[in-house]
């Protein structure tokens, strides 16, 4: 029966990879016959050769280094303060009670139009950037950690006390790796939102970044530029999803979930 | 290990059998709450837990069954009455010398079963050598040997509920409580599993409390059956089996076993039809 | 009383925030924060003025062609991944991984694609909110109870009779979770399409009013929006919850 399954999963595996494939060789063909003008969308292979000649480029590198580390800090600020908010309020009911329809909302609110605002109290630069990815992607983390210690079996908690463990060690050894399947979705989301934050902040309001970069090409015409910097964007954005995805699978197969 | 010996030699002074566990006019009354009022789950119960006994309780469903456990193992607090075990009063806190098995599955599902069954051991302070030895000898009397590396997720139910007691016994508890841990086993591994316990129970020397809704298993595991009413749960008898401590499953080939299990029953039967109406009544 | 008391704590956590965005005007000032009461005032203001309008029915049009697509193609997408396993394998991780993309740095494409304008703004709408929907339509398909049609089949029940009866009423729970979430993503999609390259629309305004460094009225915009939004997933999370309450318990049929 589970030989079967990896059999069929396999085969998913296989007929995903060949129908991206045949997508990425149609619209190939489409360029290259015509179908599809150069003003719209340019080749897949185009796109691979922009990007070579983009990397290669000595401006590229700032921009780079701009984005990625605004999106390394808010990962780290919103993992962690969401982890933190998350356990207070589980902590405290009365808490919960009065922020459970707010958080219900949060993702309902788009955060967009509060970005002018954030770049009028911390100025131009990172800052507001940075700012506005951790309060995007923070929530993911704080109901993700409030599910995950929610959900950790009561007789868990009841063992814990047959062998009168203290409160640290409670939550150390019972709570958190109980939760832990929770916490990682809460991580996978964060990743995910940081860099969601942090790019289309930049495409609408900054003056660099890797996001801007694409809104800049966009605005003179510089299709080759403007794809190879999306196609890196996907590629680097879907790269990090992945290998988070690979650890969780990897836990999740150990443990059974 | 060491602290089995001396208890071994008490066991057999059996003219005046020693108090191990005491509960006096335990009641359990739960505050009233959204939707109901006030719940007097069990009690007054008064009765001695005899050392190195196996005592089964049974009763209808929601008669309170689960509380006593908790009340005894220092999970919960009794509203009036008092518990002792080994003489010192239980508040609160499970006292040293007691192990739980309950009867969800309390499994670490991120721990080896390896891990599982040494999870109480570094934190009592047992040295290395001595752990091994204690975890090598739970994890075979189980038997469990060939799965030490293995994840909970990778075993069977029952083989999970084995995991918990190795864990539970690797800490030599002198009183093990048993909350009804073979209740989501089939009929068959059930009987098998009480085996095991009653022969866990004969070499360890300790006293076993054994909570189950199955008449049967409670006949053939016990010395005295402890038989309770519908909520609020307190002991309308206490049946002494007289079974010879060597006995297992084949003990029901017995002529006299039936009487037993049938005493039980008319006990129950009128008690389980009162639970009936009070849980119908109560939706 | 059980009703007084969920309205409280809400009620309680909106003066808060009412009251840290006066003290945010306290330290920052007019510059950076304008306070409440004006901008409220403001607010209705802007509403009540004839040019205010078109900007609006603008955005509203674009959201509710976005909706429309989002919600009517995610549910067919999904019934037809839920239904049919191997294409659902093959297609999940797919949408997963487009669910997780910055899919801002897709917008350019789009423009290209449909051009300047409303085309352009509900395609990238409806392009956030169909795969939450999608997503969630397959699973509630894929993990529709078989002892339910087993059931069905046991009352001999028609083929229409057991859609109507049984499908529809055990997946509809969670396929509205599935609208309700592409809802409120449909609106951030509609709202970034007009914050690009827009010459009309509540995003083309809070973009005017950036540019013109008009703190009061971009408070004025997000509040509305942020008022909006609120209200309506109040309104669905309510629907949610009463639907799901009829729904199997969390956990039925697992071990």
């Amino acid at each position: 029966m589970k030989v079967g399954k990896a059999k069929a999963d396999n085969r998913a595996t296989w007929i995903r990879v060949a129908v991206l494939a045949s997508a990425v060789g149609a619209l190939e063909i489409a360029c290259r016959v015509g179908w599809v003008p150069a003003t719209m969308v340019i080749a897949p292979s185009a796109m691979v050769k922009a990007l070579i000649e983009t990397l290669q480029s000595d401006d590229i590198g700032a921009h780079l280094q701009q984005t990625l580390s605004a999106v390394a800090i808010a990962m780290g600020l919103s993992i962690v303060g969401g982890f933190l908010i998350g356990f207070v309020l589980h902590w405290v009911p009365f808490l919960r009670r009065a922020f459970n329809p707010f958080l219900a909302a949060y993702y309902a609110i788009p955060h967009f139009a509060f970005y002018p605002l954030l770049i009028v109290i911390f100025g131009l630069g990172p800052a507001p950037l940075i700012v506005l990815a951790t309060l995007f992607a923070m929530v993911a983390m704080i109901v993700a950690t409030m599910a995950g210690l929610d959900r950790v079996p009561r007789v868990l908690l009841k063992t814990a006390r047959m062998h009168r463990l203290s409160l640290l060690e409670e939550i150390w050894r019972i709570r958190l790796p109980a939760a832990a399947p929770h916490l990682l979705s809460g991580v996978k989301l964060a990743v995910a939102y940081s860099f969601i934050g942090v790019i289309a902040g930049e495409f609408i309001l900054s003056t660099s970044g890797i996001g801007h970069e694409i809104a800049y090409a966009y605005d003179n015409f510089d299709n080759p530029r403007m794809y190879a910097l999306i196609l890196f964007v996907l590629a680097i954005v879907t790269c990090f999803n992945m290998a988070v995805y690979a650890y969780e699978r990897r836990l999740a197969r150990r443990r059974g979930a | 290990m060491t602290a089995a010996a001396p208890r071994l030699a008490a066991v057999p002074s059996e003219a005046a059998p020693k108090v191990h566990a005491r509960l006096d006019g335990v009641t359990r009354v739960y505050p009233p709450r959204a939707g109901h009022g006030e719940v007097h789950a069990l009690g007054p119960i008064s009765f001695d837990l005899r050392a190195g006994e196996f005592f089964s309780v049974v009763g209808p469903s929601g008669c309170g069954k689960s509380t006593l456990l908790d009340v005894l193992a220092g999970l919960a607090v009794p509203s009036a009455g008092s518990v002792e075990f080994e003489g010192k009063p239980v508040r609160g806190e499970v006292p040293d010398g007691v192990g739980v098995v309950f009867q969800e599955d309390a499994s670490f599902p991120w721990l080896t079963v390896e891990d599982n069954v040494a999870f109480g051991l570094r934190r009592a302070g047992v040295d290395a050598a001595e752990s091994r030895r204690r975890v090598d000898f739970a994890v075979g009397f189980m038997g469990l040997k060939d799965f030490r590396r293995a994840y909970p997720s990778q075993l069977s139910g029952g083989m999970r509920q084995r995991v918990c007691i190795a864990r539970t016994l690797v800490m030599q508890p002198r009183l093990i409580l048993l909350d009804e841990p073979f209740g989501a086993l089939d009929q068959q591994t059930r009987l098998l599993m009480g085996d095991e316990l009653l022969r866990l129970w004969r070499e360890t020397s300790a006293t076993v409390l054994l909570i189950t809704h199955a008449l049967d298993e409670a006949n053939l595991l016990s010395d005295r059956i402890g038989v309770m009413s519908a909520r609020p749960g307190r002991f309308i008898d206490i049946v002494e089996t007289g079974w010879p401590r060597e006995r297992d499953s084949r003990l029901a080939e017995r002529p006299d076993f039936g009487a037993v299990t049938s005493r039980l029953w008319s006990y129950l039967r009128g008690e389980s039809l009162r639970a009936l109406g009070q849980g119908s009544a109560a939706r | 009383m059980v009703s007084l008391r969920s309205w409280r704590d809400p009620l309680l956590v909106a003066i808060s925030l009412v009251a840290l965005w006066q003290v945010l005007h306290e330290l920052a000032g007019d510059v950076a924060v304008t306070a409440p009461a004006p901008t409220l005032a403001h607010l209705w203001e802007m509403i009540g003025q004839a040019r205010f309008l078109p900007h609006l029915r603008e955005t509203g049009l674009a959201f509710l062609q976005a909706l429309a697509i989002a919600c009517g193609g995610g549910v067919l997408i999904g019934l037809v991944l839920g239904g049919h396993k191997l294409s659902g394998e093959v297609a999940e991780p797919i949408l997963v991984g487009l669910y997780s993309i910055p899919k801002i740095t897709l917008y350019p494409v789009i423009l290209l694609l449909f051009g300047l304008g409303m085309p352009a703004k509900v395609a990238f709408g409806a392009l956030h909110g169909i795969i939450p929907v999608v997503l969630f339509t397959m699973n509630a398909v894929r993990n529709v109870n078989r002892t339910y049609l087993r059931a069905g089949r046991a009352m001999r029940l028609t083929p229409l009779q057991t859609g109507w009866h049984i499908l529809v009423p055990a997946t509809l729970p969670e396929i509205f979770s599935g609208l309700r979430i592409g809802f409120s993503l449909t609106l951030l999609g509609t709202m970034l399409g007009e914050l690009f390259a827009s010459q009309r629309g509540l995003g083309f305004l809070l973009m005017t009013a950036i540019d013109l460094h008009d703190v009061k009225t971009i408070l004025a915009i997000a509040v509305l929006i942020s008022t909006f939004a609120i209200i309506a997933n109040a309104a669905l999370l309510a629907i949610d919850k009463r639907l799901h309450r009829g729904a199997a318990p969390e956990g039925a049929g697992k071990p």
